[in-house]
């Protein structure tokens, strides 16, 4: 069901155009460290090691992986809300990890997230109204009246009733939490949200309302997502693009019709394979690749490859040497994949 | 979008409240919904008055003035509590004795709780080798022996009076170990994700620390303010007991439980009152603290 959508382009769709967000040899590492007053580092953990990619202005790009590859902190270091280890982030001509205090602070408005879990995101303490109109009042962009007719508009606008502006959090469903975190998220009239699981922690029926919405709010403001999950089918229908990250690195990523039909890296072949089909006969049939063994530790990756340990077509240089990261697609239809064997 | 009586009756919603309605319905609904901390407050509000004029609660008698030959009577008609070893009224004594405890209750709790707010949010918040740092510190100030330090700050430095030494002693003692608590309160409020959420807003950490770190500290702060006000009083009381504090013959409960202490076995009821009084105060100051955290938070409010 969700393929047939996802194979027709939705109508009235802005065109994708330059970039937005460049990614550079992007590396997060979370230092652990020992002792009481003088610590000191004894070890990494490279949750994000050497990753470029970029983000064209108003597509989707989804974001997949398993827990703890690293997908998450990707799109918190993009939002600099973790501090990049090395490698640049450049938003629309300005690099975000040269800059810091109240100049960041300034390029918050244009870029915004939207949480994983809408019971935690929201302040319990304050009402739904101050919530949305919160980052309102700190880029000074409208007060008294202005700012409560604004309020009532956000709600409307993700599907909510305007007057539940003085209501708490706590009275609201987890459905209609998030669209109050999706209405905060819109408030500063962003171009780029980062979506971190938005609809995980939803019931399906539920998961298909917030997914619709967050379209209909890219087609109406020519919005561009970064899109992170773990569930195939929500990627496959909202994303243009779709990048795999597995133990902090890209492995693979091309446009969406590719991955999913088309898919090179042995990695994506396995992680698609673990996909049910909801056809009894189609899944006693088809073959399944099993990896065996369980991801490394991030803290001592494997050299070479990181996928090797796992990789059921690994050769020796996969051990040895470190794949470079190539376009094997064409200029205009580009598949990027991170393998020797490709 | 104008709020009208028609929309709001289609959405079956409420009005939006004056200031004063929310305020009369607040109180209306504390006093139905915490009977106990409905009878915390009015002791409190009850003892805030003795306080301020105890006058009005003793039909002109004087604490200070006692007849020899009513000493240690009983409670009768003419003297309620009945009469200590001097023959002056206990009631009395009792009422001008609130002042006394009183100041130095709010006075210690003043200065622990805004200290405390302080030192446990921002070491809390910022975390890292300030934290570490500060926190050392707090620990030397945990680690000194309480009654002992407040005996030497009490009998060292003359120049003040005796209670402002007392609350600033006990204060300093108290905003220490508070702090630790408010500190745990605030590391566990700036992991939630709405504090996040508000960085990728472009909030400060100003806003941070006082929109979501603060008041998610409040409850921890009230309860422990409510605790410490009792705790305070008995700090007094001891004091006066052991022979500190306000010199005699000013009106104190902890003197009065130091006075009756000779003849407890002939007399109990002038050691059992200025004790009563003593524990109802620590409990109502409990209790009161307890219902008022509980209303503060919306969570546990309820629909109005």
């Amino acid at each position: 069901m969700a393929q047939q959508t996802s194979s027709t382009t939705r109508e009235g769709r802005a065109a994708i155009g330059d970039t937005l967000v460049k990614v550079d040899n992007l590396k997060v590492y979370f230092p652990v460290t020992s002792g009481i007053i003088f610590q000191r580092k004894v070890a990494d953990v490279r949750a994000v090691d050497e990753i470029s990619f970029e983000i064209r202005r108003g597509e989707t790009l989804g974001l997949v992986g398993e827990s703890g590859c690293g997908k998450s902190t990707t799109g918190k270091a993009i939002l600099q809300l973790t501090r990049p280890t090395a490698g640049s982030v450049v938003f629309d001509g300005t690099d975000l990890t040269k800059i810091k205090g109240g100049e960041l602070r300034r390029f918050r408005r244009r870029m915004q997230m939207i949480f994983q879990d809408p019971y935690a995101s929201l302040n319990p303490r304050m009402s739904v109204g101050s919530i949305i109109s919160e980052p309102l009042t700190i880029h000074k962009l409208a007060s008294g009246k202005e700012k409560k007719e604004r309020v009532q508009q956000l709600l409307q606008t993700v599907g909510l009733n305007p007057y539940f502006a003085n209501r708490f959090p706590h009275e609201f469903s987890g459905g209609q939490r998030q669209r109050i975190g999706i209405a905060r998220a819109l408030a500063v009239e962003p171009d780029f949200i980062v979506c971190d699981e938005p609809v995980s922690a939803l019931d399906v029926s539920i998961q298909a309302q917030i997914i619709n919405l967050l379209q209909d709010l890219q087609d109406q403001f020519g919005l561009t997502y970064l899109f992170i999950a773990h569930d195939l089918s929500v990627v496959r229908h909202i994303s243009d693009r779709v990048g795999v990250m597995y133990l902090g690195h890209m492995m693979e990523l091309t446009d969406r019709d590719s991955i999913f039909e088309n898919p090179l890296h042995p990695y994506t072949k396995a992680l698609l394979s673990a996909v049910p089909i909801p056809d009894p006969d189609v899944e006693r049939k088809r073959e399944r690749i099993i990896l065996l063994g369980d991801v490394p530790s991030p803290l001592r990756p494997p050299p070479g490859c990181v996928f090797h340990t796992r990789c059921p077509i690994a050769i020796d240089e996969c051990r040895a040497r470190r794949p470079d990261w190539r376009n094997v697609g064409t200029a205009d239809r580009e598949h990027w994949v991170w393998c020797h064997r490709v | 979008m104008a709020t009208d009586a028609k929309v709001l009756e289609t959405y079956a919603l409420r009005r939006e409240l004056t200031r004063a309605e929310r305020w009369r319905r607040s109180v209306t609904s504390f006093i139905r919904t915490k009977p106990l901390g409905t009878f915390g407050a009015a002791v409190v509000i009850l003892l805030i008055l003795m306080a301020a004029f105890p006058q009005a609660f003793t039909f002109g008698k004087d604490p200070n003035v006692g007849v020899l030959s009513e000493r240690f009577q009983g409670p009768s008609l003419s003297h309620w509590f009945g009469t200590d070893q001097q023959g002056r009224d206990l009631y009395t004594r009792i009422v001008y004795g609130a002042r006394n405890s009183i100041l130095i209750g709010f006075g210690v709790v003043a200065i622990s709780s805004s200290a405390a707010l302080v030192l446990g949010v921002v070491s809390g918040y910022f975390g890292g080798k300030f934290d570490i740092l500060l926190q050392r510190l707090v620990d030397i100030g945990i680690a000194l022996p309480g009654l002992i330090f407040i005996i030497l700050f009490v009998t060292s430095i003359q120049q003040i009076p005796v209670n402002l030494r007392i609350v600033l002693a006990v204060g300093t003692l108290v905003a220490l170990s508070q702090s630790r608590v408010i500190r745990g309160a605030a590391i566990a409020a700036k992991q939630n994700q709405y504090v996040e959420a508000a960085r990728v807003l472009g909030a400060s950490d100003f806003r941070i620390i006082f929109r979501h770190v603060t008041p998610n500290v409040f409850p921890v702060l009230i309860v422990g303010a409510s605790i410490q006000v009792g705790g305070a009083v008995l700090v007094e009381s001891s004091l006066a007991f052991l022979g500190y504090g306000v010199q005699p013959p000013t009106a104190s409960w902890g003197r009065m439980l130091n006075e009756a202490r000779e003849r407890l076995t002939q007399y109990p009821h002038v050691a059992i009152f200025p004790g009563l009084v003593i524990f109802l105060t620590v409990y109502a100051f409990n209790m009161f603290g307890d219902a008022l955290r509980d209303v503060l938070d919306p969570r546990l409010r309820g629909s109005r």
